[in-house]
């Protein structure tokens, strides 16, 4: 079914009762060719181009919950490319050009909006950072303008430029960065990848993967076997157990990354907003909720929930940063589990020494706007068993080697330090 | 209408308020709501999407009827729920969503267009043309959503947070937080009991029962009396715990200063921190509405909160009042309303077997399946069980589907209700939060002998476990109804019949969700937005989650439940972020000299949490640039003063210092010998540059290192790491001594001079060499002094015991200007350091290593150090890395910006074909000339080459030479001069 | 989050810094090979469960804490100091 304004019209004429399923829930079979663990932004992603772009559909997309439900369900939805070192640039400047067609793409509105990102800064020190960063965006062929104080304060009237802590002394305003409505993002992915033939199953948990000799030869799962010849480990937030099914450690240690939202508001906020003296960021939904996020809870967790000393730090951090958004109330706070890797990048790899095995992980707290390139690229990996070009750099040993660590932040190479 | 002889409202006392600019009477003790009520106020709201009249429909935190805006201007506080704003006079409240006005508000256009406005209508168009989605579909629509708005001004209203501690923390003050409470509270246990009303009693003020013979408004008030004059206890009214959290610790919101008219001192909201060795929930229950078509209309109550406005508030919501029910609970209102005198239109009971009703008929068996009336319910349409249809004129209906026990905070650390068929709706699974034990209705026992039983147990259990020792008291009799009724979810007809009556989620909405393969609980919550609007579903989830199951062909308990997470009710940003507004984000670290500097007329920028000079304006410089060069130029010629204290200072003492920093520095240090200081590097386990500073050997077992000011605290944390995590065996102690001395470089070629001026035993090149250090005193004051230099001119740095830092300050400048110096600030001391190729965390910026800055000699291949290993990586090294290289410009364009990149003169800049960017730059005025520090692919390899830097942001394209990073001296004469 | 220094007794979390896995603690030899310290720096257990991390007692005294904890429930089984468990390590 094609959906469009004329199809809301007509169905709304008729009591909305021709609608129907917007993918198919399948039955397990015994085997397919292509097996995505992980029924997530970027497992539906990765089954969507594998369809669309190779016309491989012989694949079975296996969920141990409800589609979504990772961390594409449960984000602040900032979609951006201003990234400034080799491998990411290139990647996420893919990416975004990814979204900018999405909507036609899949039939399906997933409310990207590029409403312009500004991440602040507040010393000559930052500044330079930034606009090393900025400078590498356009090198990149995508857009960054350099704002100084007076520049924010045009665009950002609202925030406190006289009192607070760290005062702003400008920001890098990357136009085309913006926001979508998260969930839907999967459930277009899901119709796109369902209509092509893809069998999406849910409540169907991975409990074990088959090799032999070294090959990948299928996974258990709590619906029975499933034979494949690829099998992708596709979950973020729980990579290192399932990869622990091949027998894989990872670089990676689960955190818990929390996310706020405030009840519904008339529209005061127009972009995202990024803090750079303290970990805060915000913008507004178009259901008017303030949707704001800031830095790990910093310990590895499970949980999916968090504490309050973060809650409250990033509470803080918008209250001297913005504050005429004090009486805006917290609704709802929840929490996301995080694939962490030393140097923050993620990771878009064969798993060496098993062949047909796949790995795509470690999207740390970014992973929401990779969603459509981390798809193409995991696709165009699995069917031709060489990396796409941008996401050539997501190689899983290069911890090992020292070659090619992207470490944006600059916190070091290390755990626990970004 | 207000109702003599009922209510705690002080009859004595009127006030009025104002609402929509329209003065209302009330009395103390009012809510808005109520107030409203009694003055026949009905419509009061709009909702979020089909902007329908909203009314009241509950009585407390959870309403999700009444939200309105308090106050104007910078105070404006919107989403505020009039259930819960108590009255005083002057106080200012509005409708919000409506334009222009409530009473005619051109968007509930939006309930005619309802058909093609369904769960997920927008999923589905707005697609077409492109651009539109952005210029003017999204624009429409976020003006559209929304529900009440900020000022957009700063906020200007004071908050607090604060923590508490206790043995017990009761969470809830109805009959079984009360009887917890006293139980723990006599035994002498340290009690915090929270509730978030303004008087304690909870649903015991909006019933008529009795407790112990008396009303359970007396008992409520007698126990609240007793547990006051305890000092073991603390009563916190106007406070709702809003989550729990690990080991015991409980966030609460405390409503200070809402109901007050002027604040003075007093905060607005507290926020608590409460950590609690046991707690108790008591939070009670919530009665739920039930689905049929139009049941939003203002008028439509909850049966309980008819109960409550006419008990607590002496108000009667209606003057023909209809109560529709399951269960024998909500003929509670008609006894209630009729004894009153307040007239009973009928019960409508969709029970076969509902009791007689005493004074009012009871349709037995039937059901309303519609209502009238566009702003205020006129009348609603029953069905008989043959199918036969009446209308009763009536002007309100209390309304009752059951209870749903309040188990919120139990699934705040991811636990999951139960599902309990006797009551037909979730309670809580024991266990789910560590140390917390659930009392009364919110557990499922909804009788008040039940409550005050459940309390009583719950507060002996945790004495139990507390060790303290207590007496069993009686408990006071009270009522035991068991609690009987039949499913009664949505009355099946054709129309909009509301679940979420925030966000017009409809039966139907939920239908169709199911319909489109949205049959996940989550799934359907996240396509409908079915419990995602400010009461956070708290009326509606377990309605709309029956309605899913039969749409699904499933049962209730295997279609599962979303999560509630924390807050139980909304919190402000401002109270979770108290104290941060202003300067109170972060700590502010001054400088000895700080003073000093202001008085000079300095411009203070923040270093971290520090405050440093920029510059030191001299008369008639009119850019900073004017007075940095001279400063420059003066620390060249003559002599500078710059406060360095805010670099990091760690006191290390032990026989072991010198082998433990020969494992932290990639170079030696254990053959340093006493009286000297030395440059060390330090590296992170993978390798990459941490820090970089000078470490001095005072005495054979006494070393003081220095850090970056920025890394001071990472260094003494990564110190303490090495020491007790790898190297226990060592005999080193450790303290960071950065606040307890002052210390100022002198620097420039009259340095010395100026020192001898100031030493009591003057030191010459032979006593005090380049890189020598030791204890000096100054006017009879004991310091350290180090010949070390940053500026690469023959310099010192001296140190003093903090309390002497302001006048050594004041004293080295003003013996500095006597000699043509002065002090200089951070511009001035970052042209010197670049002139000089001195790196900063510009440079060992995370990402570099010792080879990437030339370093890698310092890596000692002697021993072993943190980070060496897998330095020597095979990315790590080589023509690939980029190299710290110094830049000149040669074209020209005679500018260098910091955050350029490089790219090789004809190549284009893009991505591609990049090779290097620009870290520190400055204009130097020894040479005349804007300086660069880079890093450069290969660059050690390239010095002459003539490259491009391009600065795509600024505009700027310039041909630079590829030099090395020591720009001035290069011999470094200067520093042994 | 509470969690009991050996030392000061039962603090906030506040007082906390966390570094991560207590495998820290076994630091190879220089020489012991790319593959050994890519697994020390970098490769983690990772469990949902049971783990033994290293939090440091910043704002407090001072000392490294390994604290046995569960990364699912958040509850905290033991803590014990660092150095402590070094020296019984070697």
């Amino acid at each position: 079914m094609r959906f469009s304004s004329w199809k809301v019209f007509t169905e709304g004429l008729s009591g909305n009762k021709g609608w129907s399923a917007h993918w198919r829930d399948a039955q397990p079979k015994s085997e397919y060719d292509y097996i995505i663990i992980g029924g997530g932004g970027h497992g539906l992603s990765t089954a969507y181009y594998l369809a669309k772009n190779h016309g491989i559909t012989n694949v079975a997309v296996l969920e141990k919950g409800y589609l979504g439900g990772g961390n594409v369900g449960r984000n602040t939805t900032i979609v951006r490319a201003n990234y400034f070192l080799q491998g990411n640039s290139e990647f996420y400047s893919h990416s975004l050009k990814l979204w900018e067609t999405l909507e036609e793409d899949l039939n399906y509105n997933v409310m990207h909006s590029q409403r312009g990102l500004i991440n602040l800064f507040h010393s000559d020190g930052q500044r330079d950072a930034f606009a090393r960063r900025g400078n590498m965006m356009i090198n990149q062929g995508d857009d960054a303008i350099l704002l100084d104080r007076e520049g924010v304060r045009k665009e950002l009237p609202y925030l406190d430029f006289e009192q607070t802590r760290f005062p702003i002394y400008g920001g890098l305003f990357h136009k085309r960065g913006g926001t979508a409505r998260h969930d839907a993002v999967a459930w277009g992915y899901a119709r796109g990848a369902s209509d092509r033939g893809v069998d999406l199953i849910q409540n169907c948990e991975v409990t074990g993967i088959d090799i032999v000799d070294g090959v990948v030869k299928g996974v258990q799962t709590t619906r029975g076997p499933i034979k494949g010849n690829k099998v992708a480990i596709i979950v973020a937030g729980r990579s290192g157990q399932v990869a622990a099914m091949a027998g894989r450690r990872l670089p990676i240690e689960s955190h818990v990354l929390q996310a706020f939202v405030t009840e519904g508001l008339k529209p005061v906020i127009d972009h995202v907003i990024s803090f750079g003296m303290g970990h805060f960021y915000m913008s507004q939904s178009d259901k008017g909720g303030l949707v704001f996020g800031g830095d790990l809870d910093f310990y590895a967790s499970y949980a999916s929930r968090g504490n309050l000393p973060m809650k409250e730090h990033v509470m803080e951090a918008g209250m001297t940063l913005m504050p005429m958004i004090g009486k805006a109330k917290v609704l709802r706070s929840w929490g996301g589990i995080m694939d962490m890797t030393p140097d923050g990048s993620p990771i878009i790899d064969k798993m060496e020494g098993i062949d047909g095995l796949y790995i795509d992980c470690g999207w740390n707290y970014g992973g929401f706007k990779a969603v459509p390139a981390s798809g193409w690229c995991m696709a165009h990996l699995m069917a031709t068993d060489t990396p796409h070009d941008v996401a050539a750099k997501y190689r899983l040993d290069r911890f090992r080697t020292g070659i090619g660590i992207m470490d944006e932040e600059g916190t070091g190479s290390q755990h626990n330090l970004h | 209408m207000r109702v003599n002889g009922k209510g705690l409202v002080d009859r004595s006392a009127p006030l009025s308020f104002t609402f929509d600019g329209k003065s209302v009477e009330a009395y103390a003790g009012d809510t808005v709501a109520s107030a409203l009520l009694a003055a026949e106020i009905k419509m009061i709201a709009r909702s979020f999407k089909y902007h329908r009249p909203r009314g009241v429909i509950g009585a407390g935190s959870e309403d999700p009827g009444a939200l309105i805006t308090v106050g104007s201007g910078a105070v404006q506080d919107p989403n505020v729920r009039a259930t819960v704003q108590e009255v005083y006079a002057g106080l200012e409240t509005r409708s919000q969503n409506c334009w222009p006005s409530l009473n005619v508000d051109l968007l509930s256009l939006n309930d005619l267009a309802a058909p093609f406005l369904g769960a997920g209508f927008y999923y589905k168009t707005f697609m077409w043309p492109k651009a539109f989605w952005e210029k003017l579909y999204e624009p429409v629509i976020r003006r559209s959503a929304g529900i009440g708005a900020l000022s957009g001004k700063h906020n200007p209203d004071t908050y607090e947070k604060a923590f508490a501690f206790c043995d017990l923390l009761v969470i809830g003050a109805g009959p079984a937080g009360l009887m917890a409470a006293l139980t723990a509270g006599r035994a002498g246990a340290e009690v915090i009991l929270c509730d978030e009303d303004s008087v304690m009693g909870g649903r015991l003020n909006g019933e008529t029962y009795e407790i112990g013979g008396q009303s359970g408004q007396d008992w409520a008030a007698r126990a609240v009396a007793e547990l006051s004059a305890m000092d073991n206890v603390r009563l916190m009214t106007r406070t709702t715990v809003t989550g729990a959290y690990d080991q015991g610790t409980y966030g609460a919101l405390e409503r200070v200063g809402h109901h007050l008219g002027g604040l003075g001192d007093t905060p607005l909201e507290c926020f608590w921190r409460i950590v609690a060795k046991r707690s108790i929930l008591a939070a009670g229950a919530i009665e739920r509405p039930v689905a049929f078509r139009n049941n939003d209309r203002p008028g439509i109550m909850t049966a309980s909160a008819v109960r409550t406005y006419l008990n607590r508030y002496g108000v009667a919501p209606g003057k023909k009042v209809t109560i529709f029910a399951n269960n024998d609970d909500a003929h509670r209102t008609a006894r209630d309303l009729v004894a009153a005198g307040v007239h009973v239109a009928g019960v409508i009971d969709t029970r076969q077997d509902a009791p007689d009703g005493e004074g009012y008929e009871v349709y037995k068996g039937a059901e309303v399946c519609n209502s009238e009336g566009r702003k205020a319910l006129e009348a609603v349409t029953f069905r008989y069980p043959d199918g036969r249809e009446d209308k009763l004129q009536t002007d309100c209906l209390a309304m009752s589907g059951g209870w749903n026990p309040s188990v919120h905070m139990t699934c705040h650390m991811n636990g999951r209700p139960t599902w309990n068929e006797d009551i037909l709706s979730f309670v809580p699974t024991d266990g789910t939060v560590p140390g917390m034990v659930t009392a009364g209705a919110c557990n499922g026992a909804f009788s008040t002998h039940a409550a005050l039983a459940q309390g009583a147990a719950g507060a002996e259990a945790a004495l139990g476990d507390l060790g303290i020792k207590m007496t069993k008291a009686d408990l006071p009799e009270a009522e035991d109804a068991p609690y009987r009724l039949k499913p009664l979810w949505a009355v099946a007809g054709k129309g909009r019949a509301w679940l979420d009556f925030q966000n017009d989620v409809t039966v139907k909405d939920v239908k169709l969700a199911a319909a489109e393969n949205f049959r996940s609980v989550e799934h359907m919550k996240r396509y409908t937005t079915q419990g995602m609007a400010p009461d956070q579903g708290k009326n509606s989830n377990v309605a709309a989650l029956a309605v899913l199951a039969d749409a699904t062909g499933r049962g209730i308990p295997e279609t599962g439940t979303t999560t509630f997470r924390p807050p139980y009710v909304p919190v402000s940003i401002a109270a979770l972020g108290a104290g941060a507004q202003g300067d109170g984000f972060a700590p502010q670290r001054f400088t000895t000299s700080h003073k000093a500097s202001v008085d000079a007329g300095a411009p203070m920028i923040e270093a971290g949490l520090w405050y440093r000079p920029s510059y030191f304006p001299a008369p008639g410089e009119r850019t900073w640039r004017q007075s940095c060069d001279r400063e420059v130029n003066m620390v060249r010629n003559a002599v500078g003063i710059c406060d360095v204290s805010t670099l990091g200072k760690i006191d290390l003492q032990g026989p072991d210092v010198g082998e433990f920093l020969d494992f932290v520095y990639t170079n030696m240090f254990s053959t340093l010998k006493v009286g000297k200081t030395r440059y060390g590097l330090m590296l992170r386990e993978d390798g990459t540059v941490m820090d970089d500073g000078t470490t001095a050997r005072l005495g054979e077992n006494h070393f003081v290192m220095t850090t970056t000011t920025a890394a001071a605290g990472p260094v003494m944390r990564h110190l303490e790491y090495v020491h007790q995590c790898l190297r226990p065996d060592l005999d080193v102690s450790m303290i960071s001594v950065t606040e307890q001395w002052a210390q100022f470089a002198v620097a420039g070629p009259k340095s010395r001079e100026l020192l001898n001026g100031l030493l009591d035993v003057e030191i010459d090149d032979a006593s005090w060499p380049f890189m020598a250090c030791g204890e000096v005193t100054l006017q009879g004051i004991k310091g350290r002094l180090f010949r070390i230099s940053f500026s690469g001119e023959h310099a010192y740095e001296v140190a003093v015991p903090s309390r002497y830092g302001d006048s050594l300050f004041r004293l080295l400048v003003a013996r500095a200007e006597a000699m043509g110096g002065g002090a200089y600030g951070m511009e001035a001391l970052n042209v010197l350091r670049i002139e000089k190729g001195h790196i900063t965390h510009a440079e060992i910026h995370g990402r570099t290593n010792a080879f990437d800055i030339g370093f890698a000699r310092m890596v000692s291949a002697k021993k072993d150090c943190i980070g060496k290993t897998m330095s020597e990586r095979p990315g790590l090294v080589g023509e690939e890395r980029a190299q710290l290289v110094g830049l000149k410009p040669v074209g020209v364009v005679q500018q260098i910006t910091a955050g350029a990149h490089l790219f090789n003169a004809d190549d284009d800049p893009v991505r591609e074909n990049e090779q290097g960017y620009t870290t520190s730059v400055g204009f130097s005025p020894t040479l005349e000339s804007y300086l660069g520090l880079a890093f450069l692919r290969n660059g050690r390899a390239r010095h002459g080459e003539e490259i491009k830097m391009v600065d795509h942001l600024r505009g700027i394209t310039t041909r630079c030479v590829v030099c090395d990073p020591v720009f001035f001296d290069p011999e470094g004469g200067r520093v042994r001069g | 989050m509470r969690i009991t220094c050996p030392l000061c007794g039962e603090r906030d979390r506040r007082e906390f810094y966390y570094v991560g896995d207590a495998v820290a603690l076994e630091r190879p030899d220089p020489d012991a090979g790319d593959v050994v310290w890519d697994d020390y720096v970098h490769n983690r257990d990772n469990p949902a469960g049971v783990t033994r991390d290293l939090w440091y007692h910043e704002s407090g005294c001072a000392a490294w804490v390994v604290i046995t904890r569960n990364t699912v429930t958040h509850e905290i089984l033991s803590t014990e100091l660092a150095s402590k468990v070094k020296e019984a390590q070697s």
